[in-house]
């Protein structure tokens, strides 16, 4: 259980976290989504107490993460795969990791196994490590003191499509035991794959939380024709209001059904109909990211 | 993996991380990479070299006059600077190498990891004076039974102990850089610039002011602590050691401490 409520971090004037609140629950993965610099870091980075919060709390389990005793076998914490010492090995990492929490080296191991990275691969130096392999040991160094609560940042940067699956699985099966979960990602893809419930933060503020179901829950319909203009036309002479959705579609309010009917009025031929599945999360996070980026001065 | 139905709570009665393991760790970390590894056989290589170097120029040299005091001082100097660089990298590689990230997650406590720091530091330091005097206690005994000159032991456990308090006191001016500026590079500087930059200063101002000159002993810690290696240390030594090391010592600790404590870790 993490609680964050009304969490502030001021860097000068710049508001990097701007009164957050929100919940993880024991059993689910919460998405922390948000596109670059929106301030998902130095949140979870408060919540390991690595930076002190101008104002509000965040607490894990109800105390002060300063107030855990031994933290490691409580909470797994992985903030940045690549703050590594480049010239150990990720054995040797994994070991310092153990020593602090006072677990066997066969747990090392154990962990080295459950990531898959071989023990070839485990005794090189992590400045030879793949950014992939870097989250793999990353999440085997969190996991090490078989925590109850994890949080992990940016986890799913640099793993390949089957990575990302096997994180997946991993983290599912790590919160149907009860576990709690918070991960962070700039990529819709990667939440959407991974978490049950979605907090979409963007320059410091959150615009939505809610369930995945939720926040990808059906908002009217796509619609796409091989004459674009004839189709626009047709539904504006049925009374839809349309806007344009990517890919030469359109997007409107209306179910399926009474679109379909508009368009074989018109006697538009349709190439794609379909509820406009998730399109609100994705165009609100397009318009967040657009105006933290530079490429979106057009939007 | 292997708990099932656990509550998600966090228990704050659960044993915390003892500091005996914490200094484990940090002498761990200080052998653990190639580069932490020589740094560390440095001190036994460049012992070596200075021993065997003081043994050719005895065997070499008309009137050789060596001692013990020769061997310790050809070995003692390296020392000198070795120690405070191994000192300010167990410090500053948290920072510079970002690996305080685990660090501190790990142990939010961040005083105890500064001190077992400290306490790992002090441990490597003396150990390697031991080894390094006894490489040079080695070399005496080489080279006397060489050249037929006779065997002198002219270092007593007294000045032992001075010369190895003056370089734990040497490695703990690097731990201090290291707490204060928690960068390697700038940390190596600024203890080069304090060791060799300011004594010349306060040299330069003696000279040129007689009431700086009596004035200094109590406030040039470098000169304060070379009366170690000049043994006896009277007690008005003793008293100047300890005004000029709470000026360049204890204060800029205190507050290197103050912002490890406070600092942001990223």
């Amino acid at each position: 259980m993490i609680t964050v409520d009304r969490l502030t971090r001021t860097y000068g004037g710049y508001r990097a976290v701007d009164d957050v609140s929100f919940t993880c629950r024991p059993g689910a993965v919460t998405g922390f989504l948000g596109p670059n610099g929106a301030g998902k870091s130095t949140t979870m980075r408060i919540i390991a107490g690595l930076t002190p919060a101008t104002s509000g709390t965040a607490l894990v389990g109800g105390v002060n993460y300063l107030d855990i005793p031994n933290p490691g076998t409580q909470i797994g914490v992985l903030l940045d795969a690549s703050a590594q010492h480049a010239g150990r090995t990720g054995r040797e990492i994994l070991a310092l990791s153990a020593i602090t929490m006072g677990l066997p080296m066969s747990r090392v191991d154990e962990m080295l196994k459950l990531v898959s990275l071989t023990p070839a691969e485990s005794k090189r130096r992590v400045k030879n490590y793949s950014l992939g392999m870097r989250q793999r040991l990353g999440i085997a160094n969190a996991l090490l003191g078989d925590p109850r609560i994890l949080i992990l940042d940016e986890p799913a940067n640099g793993l390949d499509p089957a990575g990302i699956h096997w994180m997946r699985s991993l983290l599912r099966d790590y919160a149907n035991r009860g576990g709690t979960v918070l991960l962070s990602s700039h990529l819709l893809h990667e939440i959407e794959v991974i978490a049950d419930e979605i907090i979409v933060i963007g320059q410091g503020k959150i615009v939505a939380q809610g369930t995945k179901e939720e926040l990808l829950k059906t908002a009217g319909t796509f619609v796409k024709a091989g004459d674009a203009s004839a189709l626009a036309n047709a539904l504006t002479a049925a009374g839809l209001a349309t806007t344009p959705s990517g890919d030469g579609g359109l997007r409107t309010e209306a179910d399926p059904a009474t679109v379909g009917k508009a368009a074989a009025a018109a006697g538009v031929a349709l190439v794609e109909l379909r509820p406009a599945e998730g399109a609100g999360l994705e165009e609100m996070f397009l318009e967040l990211t657009s105006s933290t980026q530079r490429e979106g001065a057009s939007s | 993996m292997s708990t099932t139905a656990a509550p998600v709570t966090i228990d704050t009665a659960r044993p915390g991380v003892p500091l005996g393991r914490l200094v484990k760790l940090e002498l761990r970390k200080m052998f653990d990479t190639r580069s932490g590894f020589w740094l560390m056989m440095s001190i036994a290589i460049v012992a070596l070299i200075a021993t065997v170097s003081v043994i050719l120029v005895q065997a070499f040299a008309d009137d050789p006059n060596v001692s013990y005091e020769t061997f310790g001082g050809a070995v003692g100097f390296p020392m000198a600077v070795i120690l405070p660089v191994i000192a300010i990298l167990s410090v500053t590689s948290e920072w510079s190498q970002r690996t305080g990230l685990i660090t501190f997650t790990l142990t939010p406590h961040r005083g105890s990891v500064i001190l077992s720091k400290a306490i790992a530091a002090i441990i490597v330091g003396v150990v390697s004076m031991i080894v390094a005097m006894a490489i040079g206690a080695i070399g005496n005994l080489i080279g006397s039974g060489a050249t037929g000159e006779p065997l002198v032991w002219d270092i007593g456990v007294d000045d032992f102990l001075l010369i190895l308090f003056g370089n734990v006191l040497g490695l703990l001016i690097g731990f201090m850089l290291g707490v204060l500026v928690r960068n390697s590079a700038a940390a190596i500087v600024a203890y080069f610039v304090y060791s060799f930059v300011l004594p010349t200063i306060f040299e330069v101002l003696s000279q040129l002011m007689d009431w700086f000159s009596d004035l200094r002993p109590w406030i040039d810690f470098n000169f304060a602590q070379g009366q170690l290696f000049d043994a006896p240390v009277s007690g008005e030594e003793w008293a100047q050691i300890g005004t000029s090391g709470i000026i360049w010592f204890v204060i800029p600790l205190l507050i290197g401490v103050r912002a490890v404590l406070r600092s942001e870790v990223k």
